[in-house]
């Protein structure tokens, strides 16, 4: 069983999401549309680049834009939660041993404190996140059983991992649990709306060529987020 | 009854049709009849697959529904923050529903979604600089208008206005004769104060094309008056065209693409034939957006503009007191706190925020910025149509709540509104509030304020 989870389902996981991925932004791309949209994009290319790149970079440092800055709270526990999510599978020591004896690589591991510490992060704001959805009526209004459902899919990885290291140290049954979770995890995103993974870039650049060409990003400074 | 008379899926292209809508007073047969109106859910599902593509269809799939956007609504705020008043949830009841349903969806749906999308939103785009994802709800909603609008489902007044463009290419009955006429009559009544005022009407090759509002020839014709003055002491070289003057679109608001496309064309056509080196709109901020930020993608012109570069009256004002062709007299500005009404449409979505600060800066000596200002402005809460729409006038009145409370925080008693839209909600706020604030576009401001050299100075001086 183990062999199986960490062989050939972990070649469909990572199939899947590479490929996946990739066929959701050349979709997006392909599916837009200058006359419909209403956006030249292929003409006022410099504007649209600008544009496109102001959009994403505000948005991705924290308290970069007045939404975020409006929103303290909402903003820490976003972050927290998605820089858990990206660093700690990459540079955890277990997977890049894991990925040296299998495929013979293995990137830069970070410290087990440091790995520790930003899955508890993911497993807290997780939560904090579900609570949110429960507490605040706008949030609550728009929440479906989905929206928990996707947040137990990307936790579920970081919880099993806990207890396959800690609780469980030596059990095969935890570890394929874990993994299993893992491959779930990456196969729901170019399925589900965590594909805003890669859309998120897609969709902000739209949104930045929008305002940057067609919206005064000709004529004034440019949108300040 | 499939379709009705007066409500049906054809846009009026005729004056009898025009007519007969007109003589239903409020729309009271006309919304009888869209109760029993008929959804062509056939149509529609074809509509969807063939105009929504991967940008629509993305926001509505990946809206993490995170309720950001929530607090970027003026609907939200001035309705005790109602999450049925959330930008995300608004959409996702309406047109991602019909999506998700593939277009199976009936009367009473379409009715709660033409509700939605004309009483609950003015496609002012705020929510869009608000969402982490850059979904834009209200170019959804403005999406989602042309599908009602194919469908027989919009508001009446909507109908008449889409109809009036497509019948006399302007959103009043105003002809062209009417038009010609009152330019002719403001230039010779203003001329007699204004020796050797003009108001040129097809002058060839002139520098700039003037275009304007329809309510100015229909209600307002000393605005054109007043316009002529300033170009008049500018001494810009000048014109109006004949036809293609109206830059509005009740067409846009109403979702009726065909119709802004002719209303735009016609503007256009008049570059084609005049010539002009530039055109100036009026202080109107949709009619800005319909005729040069959207109109040029109607027209199918691939440069994503107008045919002769274009700007509007805010930025020409600017222009014109920065090359010192107007000149304020420092004696004259504005000595009482006085704010300025950020326009969506040529300001969040028109980029000409410094434009209006630079006016500000010229013609006030306590000028007080909004809370939130620039590109981040709340809608008037007018917008979108809302102003024009009886049905409505009960949520437009409430919207109008955040605006007031920003006008307040700001102290000023006077109020610039360059932009007819906003202009109006603006009275009506306080007609409604008695808040005690007095509103203006820039025209009737700046003559009061220029310095005018002596051989144009008006005859009784
Ligand atoms: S802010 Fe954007 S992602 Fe969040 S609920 Fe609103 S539309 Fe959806
Ligand atoms: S476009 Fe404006 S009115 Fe419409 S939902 Fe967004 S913020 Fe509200
Ligand atoms: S009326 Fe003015 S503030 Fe309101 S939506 Fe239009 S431009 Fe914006």
């Amino acid at each position: 069983m183990y062999e199986f989870v960490t062989g050939p389902l972990a070649w469909l996981a990572f199939a899947v999401f590479f490929v996946g991925n990739l066929v959701r932004l050349v979709r997006y791309v392909r599916g837009l549309d200058w006359k419909l949209d209403r956006v030249t994009y292929g003409t006022n290319i410099a504007y649209g680049v600008r544009g496109a790149l102001r959009s994403i970079v505000f948005w991705l440092i924290p308290f970069g834009t007045h939404s975020w800055r409006n929103n303290p709270g909402f903003t820490i526990l976003v972050f927290t939660l998605h820089a858990g999510l990206i660093f700690t599978p990459l540079f955890l020591l277990a997977h890049n041993i894991f990925l040296q004896e299998r495929w013979g690589f293995s990137l830069w591991s970070m410290p087990g404190g440091l790995a520790d510490t930003l899955t508890v992060a993911v497993l807290v704001s997780a939560a904090l996140l579900a609570l949110r959805r429960i507490a605040l009526p706008e949030v609550r209004r728009i929440t479906s059983a989905y929206d928990y459902a996707l947040l137990a899919v990307a936790a579920a990885p970081f919880l099993s991992g806990l207890i396959a290291r800690y609780a469980y140290a030596n059990s095969e049954f935890w570890l394929i649990v874990h993994v299993l979770c893992g491959e779930i995890f990456l196969i729901a995103i170019p399925l589900t709306k965590l594909s805003h993974f890669v859309l998120f870039f897609a969709t902000r650049a739209q949104i930045g060529m929008d305002f940057g060409i067609k919206r005064g990003g000709m004529k004034g400074r440019g949108l300040q987020w | 009854m499939p379709e009705g008379k007066l409500c049906n899926r054809q846009p009026v292209t005729t004056l009898e049709q025009l007519q007969a809508l007109l003589a239903d007073k409020g729309g009271k047969q006309y919304y009888e009849e869209m109760n029993r109106l008929e959804v062509d859910a056939k149509a529609l599902w074809d509509t969807i697959q063939r105009t929504c593509k991967s940008r629509i269809r993305t926001w509505l799939e990946i809206c993490t529904h995170c309720g950001l956007c929530a607090e970027s609504c003026f609907y939200y705020l001035a309705n005790h923050k109602d999450p049925s008043q959330v930008p995300a949830y608004k959409i996702q009841s309406t047109l991602g529903e019909i999506i998700r349903r593939k277009g199976r969806v009936d009367n009473a749906f379409l009715q709660y979604t033409m509700d939605t999308v004309f009483a609950k939103c003015t496609c002012c785009n705020r929510c869009a600089i608000y969402c982490p994802l850059g979904i834009d709800t209200g170019v959804m909603a403005s999406y989602t208008r042309g599908l009602l609008f194919s469908q027989g489902f919009t508001p009446w007044e909507m109908k008449i206005g889409s109809g009036m463009h497509r019948i006399f290419r302007a959103q009043m009955d105003v002809t062209t004769e009417d038009w010609v006429e009152t330019c002719q009559w403001m230039a010779e009544e203003t001329s007699e104060d204004w020796p050797g005022l003009e108001i040129p009407i097809d002058k060839e090759g002139a520098d700039i094309l003037y275009t304007v509002n329809a309510r100015e020839p229909k209600h307002y014709p000393e605005d054109i008056a007043q316009a002529a003055i300033l170009f008049h002491v500018a001494g810009e070289n000048w014109t109006v065209p004949s036809e293609g003057w109206e830059e509005t679109s009740l067409a846009m608001f109403a979702g009726d693409w065909e119709g802004c496309r002719q209303q735009v064309q016609s503007v256009y056509d008049a570059m084609a034939r005049l010539r002009p080196k530039r055109m100036v709109v009026t202080e109107c901020g949709h009619a800005y957006r319909a005729t040069v930020i959207e109109g040029p993608y109607w027209a199918g012109l691939p440069t994503g503009k107008t045919p002769v570069e274009t700007l509007h009256y805010v930025e020409w004002v600017a222009e014109a007191l920065r090359t010192g062709k107007l000149k304020i007299d420092p004696r004259k500005k504005i000595k009482e706190p006085v704010t300025y009404q950020d326009s969506c449409n040529y300001i969040r979505n028109g980029g000409l925020a410094d434009a209006a600060r630079y006016i500000m800066s010229r013609i006030a000596e306590d000028f007080r910025e909004m809370g939130p200002s620039r590109e981040h402005n709340f809608c008037c809460g007018g917008g979108g149509g809302l102003n024009g729409i009886g049905r409505y006038r009960e949520q437009r009145n409430i919207g109008l709540k955040v605006k007031r409370d920003q006008i307040l925080a700001t102290g000023a008693k006077l109020v610039v509104a360059p932009c007819h839209n906003c202009w109006d909600a603006i009275r009506d706020l306080e007609e409604i509030y008695r808040i005690g604030i007095r509103w203006t576009f820039l025209k009737p401001l700046l003559i009061n304020m220029i310095e005018v050299p002596e051989h144009l100075r008006p005859r009784e001086e």
